[in-house]
């Protein structure tokens, strides 16, 4: 591990009865930096972030915040991040003002300026009993008092759900920001456009394991290409090429699909029959997603 | 109808949903009547041996209060009856829970929501929560009878069972009411558990001093049918009007409001938490601060209402020889203090009630992801189950001051001798250790086994059968000296049993002490 890192997981696991919950994830955030925190549902990342806050104990593995174990010295850890819940309960019969309020003063004080800016942002009517907020609402509570905390470290859990796409500009605009004055995030979601928006580097984890991590322009290795070409002589032979998949031609136009490392010798085989037409569209981290949960979408691979 | 279609279909979602929890108080109560009337035969040869028994309740104000009204003690069936009468408190509160769990919580949590979208009327909640809760009620009173049937005439124990059952029927109609007033599904339940309260105490009063006063109560009506001496059947008919009431009344309010309203509309509140809601402690006290009021009412209540009839234990006796022999038996103390003490007894187990629901209140807020948000904050998990811990002990510790000050004062006022506040206030105080004892193992359950923290109702169960009703039932001294409050003295009308207290409270101190090394060392179980 570097000395300096925010968060660092090795081999964590975590077990529940017979259930294995985490089975060996890595995760390593470095300061400043937004990590994707990616996964399907159930995969396990919600049980990495409880771990991350003390309130599971992790079964086996090493995990630390700061340098520091997060069950035993977890109050002192608390004071430099703010979380937000992947599932906001609020008390029902105290108002959002009120929560927000409560936990800033319990995780050690909040920026009030902040949090009425916030507010206003967000457009969160702080006066509401929280049991007649909408669910869109009652995430808004909770990012306000998270956001208007003055926290080194963001725990995110998928943060945006509910919220509707206006506020989840807000929401990005709000953590360029803060990431700006040097705040690190972890950002747990399967919403891939707001990590692909926001992220520096991700980590993508399926059944309790971390199965890639990278910047995303690391991770694009790993993924395909599609092309789209119009050429002049046929293109016999394409699809005997290596790392060509999905081949679909129609007299001198074909549309497939190539691995990234493979992709000039592709476009060289190509060039020699005279291109006319061409058109590549770059992997998307839907793409990469659907790769490594493929086993739910065999499809994909058998087009 | 259509505002009622789907109930069927929800009335066996209830059942499957709560098989377990219904199947409990169906068997602990209907095992409690059959263990009960199996004793009292198993302890007297013949009903002549009954008698003397008979003469003391007549005279003992304490006994009718809690008990009923003396109707037949001197038959078995009577007094089979009379012992049996208090558990139908049983009955009701388990139709209370019941019905509030599946009408006003479910709204609360979003379920109704979910389910109205589909093909279940506006009703639907309201008819199958009434239909669960009174069915089972139901089953209770006819399990009660056919137990009761074995040794005793069919149509009394048939009218014992149907009693028993109207509690719970009855019940079952005044939450259904209180589901529709208020929003919050604590506030409806504590609202019917009210009325429940003020039933026992029109009848407790009007059995000792004005008769006209338990014709109020539906604990009063199931009295008053006296199965075995005069099986009179119009009373339940009371009952019957009632709930029907209730649930017309019920259903008109449901028919006005929106899901998820009740009759008052939220108000805007503070946009800004005040200074106190800085720390656990303030924002716990924040979340206990209604209920803590709704029973410190309640115990003042019962304080008054028993202080002020207290003197008439006295007039009861007369110059009776069994009382005086009884009298002789509990060191030469009054039969005012007997009847004091009976009554701080049974304030005290409301006091632990009290202290439990609060203690367990960590457990909802952690089951509910509340204590995560707090614990994710800079919050050590100590801090935050003593900030409940605290108001558990001294809010229990404030109802058992405050029983005893009304108790005593209401007491003293009557008979114009101010010295009794202070000494039956300190006899009130007497029970704050077996009270805190019980709190202690609430949160031990908590800490080490959380799933199995409901255990602790039980465990006040178990006082309240052996500490009540463990002498009039027979039961061996040594299941009677497994309740803490066995341990405490006959407060005021004894010294307090100073090395009893010592030794519960260095037990409670354990108990909290293994609550707080379990919640330490295990995960937090919050939902999803």
């Amino acid at each position: 591990m570097a000395d300096d890192d925010v968060i660092y997981a090795e081999g964590l696991v975590k077990t529940f009865g017979a259930v294995r919950a985490l089975d060996g994830l890595d995760l390593a955030v470095r300061p400043g930096e937004v990590h994707g925190f990616l996964g399907p549902n159930g995969s396990g990342k919600s049980t990495t972030i409880r771990i991350l806050l003390g309130l599971l104990r992790a079964s086996g593995g090493t995990v630390t915040l700061f340098g520091r174990d997060p069950w035993s010295d977890a109050v002192d850890l608390h004071r430099r991040l703010a979380y937000v819940p992947g599932e906001v309960n609020l008390w029902p019969n105290l108002t959002g003002g009120e929560v927000i309020d409560i936990l800033g003063r319990l995780r050690g004080g909040h920026d009030p300026e902040r949090r009425e800016q916030l507010c206003k942002r967000f457009e969160l009517d702080p006066t509401k009993k929280a049991r007649s907020y909408s669910k869109g609402n009652r995430q808004k509570v909770a990012l306000v008092a998270a956001l208007a905390a003055r926290a080194e470290l963001l725990i995110l859990d998928e943060p945006t759900s509910g919220l509707d796409p206006l506020m989840e500009t807000v929401f990005q605009e709000c953590i360029r920001e803060l990431t700006d004055g040097g705040i690190t995030v972890l950002l747990s979601s399967h919403i891939l456009a707001e990590v692909e928006a926001l992220c520096d580097r991700m980590s993508i984890i399926r059944a309790g394991r971390t199965v890639e991590t990278g910047t995303l322009t690391e991770l694009r290795h790993l993924t395909r290409t599609a092309v789209e070409i119009e050429t002049e002589r046929p293109l016999d032979g394409l699809e005997a090429l290596p790392g060509v998949h999905n081949t679909r031609t129609r007299d001198l136009h074909a549309e497939f699909d190539v691995d990234s490392t493979e992709l000039d010798a592709v476009i060289a085989f190509v060039s020699a029959r005279g291109v006319r037409a061409l058109k590549a569209t770059p992997p998307t981290l839907e793409e990469l997603f659907l790769r490594h949960y493929g086993d739910s979408i065999a499809a994909v691979d058998d087009i | 109808m259509t505002h009622f279609a789907g109930t069927l279909a929800l009335v066996r979602f209830a059942l499957r949903r709560d098989r377990v929890r219904l199947s409990i108080w169906v068997a602990s109560l209907t095992s409690t009547v059959w263990f009960t009337s199996q004793s009292i035969f198993g302890l007297y040869d013949n009903e002549a041996e009954l008698a003397q028994y008979a003469t003391t309740v007549k005279s003992n104000a304490a006994l009718i209060a809690l008990g009923g009204p003396p109707y037949g003690l001197d038959t078995f069936g009577g007094r089979i009856v009379w012992e049996c009468a208090p558990y139908a408190i049983g009955v009701a509160l388990m139709a209370v829970l019941t019905v509030v769990r599946h009408t006003r919580a479910e709204e609360e949590a979003g379920h109704t929501e979910l389910l109205r979208a589909t093909r279940i009327g506006r009703h639907s909640h309201s008819a199958a929560a009434f239909l669960t809760a009174s069915g089972v009620s139901i089953v209770i009173g006819a399990l009660s009878a056919a137990a009761l049937a074995i040794d005793l005439p069919v149509a009394g124990s048939i009218l014992f069972g149907a009693g028993f059952a109207s509690l719970g029927v009855v019940f079952a109609g005044i939450a259904l009411v209180a589901a529709q007033v208020t929003t919050h599904s604590r506030a409806a339940t504590g609202i019917a558990l009210a009325m429940l309260g003020a039933a026992f105490v029109l009848r407790a009063i009007g059995d000792i001093e004005a008769g006209w006063l338990s014709w109020l109560s539906p604990i009063g009506w199931m009295n008053y049918t006296k199965p075995f001496t005069a099986d009179t059947w119009f009373p339940l008919l009371l009952s019957l009007a009632f709930t029907a009431g209730c649930v017309a009344g019920a259903i008109a309010l449901e028919s006005r409001r929106d899901v998820g309203g009740g009759l008052v509309a939220d108000r805007p509140g503070s946009p800004f938490a005040s200074p106190r809601l800085a720390t656990p402690l303030g924002l716990a006290v924040r979340l206990q601060r209604a209920a803590f009021a709704g029973w410190a009412a309640g115990l003042a209540l019962g304080g008054i209402t028993f202080g002020a009839v207290a003197h008439s234990a006295e007039d009861l006796v007369g110059d009776n020889q069994d009382i005086l022999d009884y009298l002789t038996n509990v060191g030469g103390a009054s039969l005012t203090d007997i009847f004091l003490a009976t009554m701080l007894l049974y304030l005290a187990l409301l006091a632990a009630a009290y202290g439990i629901a609060t203690a367990l209140r960590l457990r909802s807020e952690e089951t509910s992801g509340h204590a995560e948000a707090v614990l994710a904050a800079a919050v050590a998990r100590t801090r935050w189950a003593w900030s409940h811990l605290a108001i558990a002990l001294g809010g229990s510790a404030t109802m058992l001051l405050l029983s005893g000050l009304t108790l005593g004062g209401a007491h003293a006022i009557a008979i114009r001798e101010a010295g009794e506040i202070v000494s039956v206030t300190g006899a009130a105080l007497a029970y704050v250790p077996a009270v805190w004892l019980l709190v202690g193992f609430g949160f031990a359950l908590f800490g080490a086994q959380p799933r199995a923290i409901l255990a602790v109702w039980a465990a006040l169960a178990f006082c309240v059968l052996a500490s009540l009703f463990g002498e009039v039932l027979g039961l061996p001294a040594a299941v009677i000296d497994a309740s803490p409050f066995a341990h405490v003295g006959t407060v005021p009308a004894t010294d307090p049993d100073w090395a009893g207290l010592a030794v519960l409270t260095a037990l409670a101190a354990a108990l909290f002490a293994a609550g707080e090394l379990g919640f330490r060392h295990r995960d937090l179980q919050s939902a999803v």
